[in-house]
């Protein structure tokens, strides 16, 4: 196999699985303010409990980001370490500040967090968790600052060896590419912290079994709900949408299936592209609303990949098409299902609305989906460049690791990473089916402390 | 500037070393010293809530290396490729079986994970000595910055050294033990009666066997790479680090001896710090040598990176890590003390 597919392989296969976790780390760290904040504000011991009911499977989920997560941070250097050599000098700083500021934070209140609540009080304790909640969310602006200047590098010059350097630190956080991103980026992880949350709540309703709590969940599940999935498409959809039209407008046009420019571009909601005979099978589309979404009106011409050199597709471009695809698919069904929820919600239906509550349950892994569909549609949509404009994947990749070697620790991570899914499934499991209830009596041997002082 | 962050750098691999290296020491010990289920949670415990933030200290030191000398990152990572991959997986293994096994209730489920505890620790002790080796020994650079090492060829300091030879064994082996006894003399300090009692008399077995490999190993470093002591005759004021090696050896002793457990593990901290500058010494103010041809060395000047960066890098990393030292007090000061069963709040 070909060195270059399998080191893309590799770093595909490691950064997917490990967002896996961080979107419901940074999701939950926030929900887990919002339940300690109401248990201050009301005094109900109910809301302590689910906050540490959740801070059960946070631990848990924690941990699976953290030991996922070592390995992309050496990544760059040997996978890519033709790319790590020449852009370290900007992008290495965005690394090395989340290291800094962010994990030093997070794991220090962690620790607090999750062996003190006997010995703080309650305000610290209260502190702690949003110092974790802060840590997740400096750590999420730092890695989606890195992955701004690759696709829209800015702040750069050239050094005499080759080497990128910063020109203004300040530039290089203010990305303009990099706050879009951030926000619609966090919208998603809240979305899945709040489905997670909603399903669980369910589960217990329709099982009969801690119902108190139940509500709860869904309560602050579904507020929390709705926001998040209506900021994902607008503002924060729509302006990464916008923003790309006009800087990446390749990729735009692979996304939406563009093959040929167009005024009142045609949106498509479902087809099959065909790259060889440029056309879409079996489209379903919507004239006009492409360039109205774009540029707010329906008479702009909207770029298509006419109008791009061929070796500057993005590619495989049926992949990105789909991504794309499924990532706003399920962004409208997210909005329609809580829009819903939080209706019921308000005029108390929605504790006996058993077919929202199965919904609900069973809606999970769709979020998961939808923010991988969305990096993919990001990192293909780079393609072919590395940093866009400046560097081409194939200059990138370490050129001295055979594709022996790549495809070897490929697959030991595949099969490390089935060993600890199997793992996080079983223990998460295991929370859920022991239920809240349990967090107030912890048994000596599975929860005993640590005495300290 | 590049002497800073040569120091910079070097600074937080040693406060990676002296503070994840007795997490990595007690899970040396961890199939060892224990004698019931409860001296095995209390180890466990012992290092439960500190071991992700030290482990902080790789990924932070790897980051700013990363910015500081990319060249160096670069070329040492995609060069070392499987070792490195190896040490990747070993901390994932290490990391699941520290968090892991104290979720569920049941033998099977806690001896699998004690043993792979074990594994882990005791192979990434081996990892990083031989690591610190092969960059003493130095590797075979190209021209373009590049190399790159299989695990082990024929075991010997060539023409075609692998990452594994018998000189980087040593240094495997002196890292081997000499982080147990880093973890020994933290468990003196951190839990008491029987437990403590074995803790130490294991150490002085140890101390024992770390000194006659710290003795062994110049030599053997001298023999892999004959300049090894260039820097040191160059300025002789660097002798006082051998020195210090020595009176901290002296002082674990001394200290175990009269069982001040504290100061004990204070010589062992500081054993390993000195151990580290020593190596630094050694290789400033190349980062990585070659073994090919010196010009291809790769040197301070040569990784590192533009002037800007670095300039707005002094400010922010000066700033970030006086935030984590205080997060590191709180920590350390809310966890003080002895370890021990019971009571409540210990929610895992
Ligand atoms: C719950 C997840 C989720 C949902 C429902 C949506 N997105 Fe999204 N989207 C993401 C989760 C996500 C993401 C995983 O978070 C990405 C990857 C990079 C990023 O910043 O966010 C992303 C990227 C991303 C990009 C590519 C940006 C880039 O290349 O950097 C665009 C153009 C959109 N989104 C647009 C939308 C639109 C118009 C949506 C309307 C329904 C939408 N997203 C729903
Ligand atoms: C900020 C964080 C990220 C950075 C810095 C980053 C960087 C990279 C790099 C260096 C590559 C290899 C070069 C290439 O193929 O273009 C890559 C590829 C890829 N990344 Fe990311 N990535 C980030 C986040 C993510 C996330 C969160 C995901 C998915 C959940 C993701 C998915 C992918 C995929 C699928 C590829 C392969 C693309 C292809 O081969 O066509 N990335 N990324
Ligand atoms: C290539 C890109 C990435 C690298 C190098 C990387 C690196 C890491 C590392 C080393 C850790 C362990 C931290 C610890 O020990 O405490 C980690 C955890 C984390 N990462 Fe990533 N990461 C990447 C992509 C992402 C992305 C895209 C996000 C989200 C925006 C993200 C968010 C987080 C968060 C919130 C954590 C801490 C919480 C947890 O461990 O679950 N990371 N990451």
């Amino acid at each position: 196999m070909d060195a270059l597919l399998l080191h893309r392989l590799h770093f595909a296969f490691t950064i997917t699985f490990h967002y896996l976790f961080p979107q419901l780390t940074m999701g939950l760290a926030l929900l887990i303010v919002a339940l300690k904040t109401i248990a201050i504000r009301r005094n109900d011991e109910r809301y302590n409990q689910a906050a540490r009911f959740w801070a059960k499977i946070f631990a848990v989920n924690f941990l699976l980001g953290v030991v996922t997560g070592i390995p992309m941070e050496f990544e760059f250097g040997t996978n890519w370490s033709q790319f790590a050599r020449v852009t370290g000098g900007v992008i290495g700083q965005p690394l090395a500040m989340e290291g800094v500021f962010s994990f030093f934070l997070e794991s220090a209140f962690l620790g607090l967090f999750l062996f003190g609540e006997k010995r703080l009080s309650a305000r610290a304790h209260w502190a702690s968790a949003f110092l974790v909640f802060v840590g997740s969310w400096i750590s999420g602006f730092f890695i989606i600052v890195t992955n701004a200047w690759m696709q829209h590098p800015v702040a750069y010059r050239v050094l005499p060896n080759g080497g990128y350097e910063v020109t203004s630190f300040w530039e290089l956080l203010m990305n303009p590419w990099a706050l879009r991103e951030y926000a619609h980026n966090m919208s998603g992880a809240v979305i899945t912290g709040s489905f997670v949350m909603c399903s669980v709540g369910a589960l217990y309703l329709l099982e009969n079994r801690f119902s108190e709590h139940g509500k709860i969940f869904l309560r602050v599940g579904v507020i929390a709900g709705v926001i998040s999935c209506i900021t994902q498409i607008f503002p924060t959809g729509d302006a990464q949408g916008k923003y790309m039209a006009k800087q990446q407008p390749a990729t735009v046009a692979a996304m939406e299936g563009l093959f040929n420019s167009k005024t009142g571009a045609p949106i498509v909601l479902i087809g099959q592209p065909d790259e060889v005979t440029q056309h879409i099978d079996n489209p379903i589309a919507v004239n006009d609303i492409l360039s109205f979404l774009i540029y707010g009106t329906v008479k702009a011409e909207v770029t298509g990949l006419d109008k791009i050199p061929r070796d500057q597709w993005p590619s495989p471009m049926p992949l990105l098409f789909y991504a794309y695809h499924i990532m706003a698919g399920l962004g409208t069904y997210f909005a329609a299902i809580m829009t819903i929820a939080a209706f019921l919600l308000w005029r108390g239906k929605l504790f006996d609305t058993h077919w929202v509550l199965w919904a609900l349950l069973l809606s999970f892994p769709f979020p998961y989906i939808a923010n991988t569909a969305g990096w993919l549609t990001a990192e293909i949509g780079r393609q072919p460049w590395i940093v866009y404009g400046l560097i081409r994947v194939p200059e990138g990749y370490s050129k001295y690791v055979s594709s022996g070697n790549a495809l070897f620790t490929l697959l030991g991570f595949m099969g490390m990473y089935t060993i600890l899914s199997i793992l996080f499934v079983v223990l998460v499991y295991r929370i859920i089916d022991h239920g809240p209830a349990v967090a107030e009596a912890p048994s000596i041997l599975t929860n005993a402390a640590v005495k300290v002082g | 500037m590049g002497f800073t962050w040569f120091w910079l750098v070097a600074i937080m691999l040693v406060c990676y070393v002296v503070l994840d290296g007795f997490d990595l020491g007690v899970g040396i010990l961890h199939v060892f010293l224990p004698q019931s289920e409860e001296e095995r949670q209390l180890m466990m415990r012992s290092i439960g809530p500190v071991w992700d933030g030290n482990e902080v200290w790789l990924l932070a030191g790897g980051g700013t290396l990363y910015f500081a000398f990319p060249l160096l990152y670069a070329s040492a990572f995609s060069g070392f490729y499987l070792a490195l991959m190896i040490v990747l997986w070993l901390l994932i293994m290490r990391g699941a079986a520290i968090e892991l096994r104290m979720k569920i209730d049941a033998g099977v489920w806690r001896q699998f994970f004690d043993g792979v505890f074990f594994i882990a620790s005791a192979l990434l002790a081996v990892f990083y000595g031989a690591a610190l080796a092969n960059v003493i020994r130095g590797v075979p650079l190209q021209a373009d910055g590049y190399f790159f090492l299989p695990l082990w060829t024929d075991w010997r300091v060539g023409a075609h050294p692998g990452i594994l030879d018998w000189y980087t064994v040593i240094g495997g082996v002196v890292a081997l033990v000499a982080l147990a006894l880093h973890g020994a003399l933290y468990l003196a300090v951190k839990t008491e009666g029987d437990l403590q009692q074995r803790a130490r008399a294991l150490g002085r077995r140890l101390w024992l066997a770390v000194l006659l490999l710290t003795f062994l190993s110049l030599p053997a470093s001298i023999i892999a790479r004959p300049d090894t002591l260039a820097n040191y005759r160059i300025y002789p004021l660097t002798f006082g680090v051998p020195l210090v090696v020595f009176l901290a050896l002296l002082g674990m002793r001394f200290f175990s001896r009269v069982s001040d457990d504290r100061k004990a593990f204070a010589c062992s901290c500081l054993y390993l710090a000195v151990m580290l500058v020593g190596a630094a010494i050694a290789l400033y103010p190349r980062l990585l040598p070659s073994t090919t041809d010196a010009t291809y060395d790769i040197t301070i000047d040569k990784a590192l990176s533009g002037p800007h960066t670095i300039h707005v890098g002094l400010i922010w990393w000066s700033f970030g890590m006086l935030c984590a030292l205080t997060y590191f007090v709180i920590v350390y000061r809310m966890f003080r003390g002895k370890v021990s069963l019971g009571g409540g709040g210990y929610e895992h």
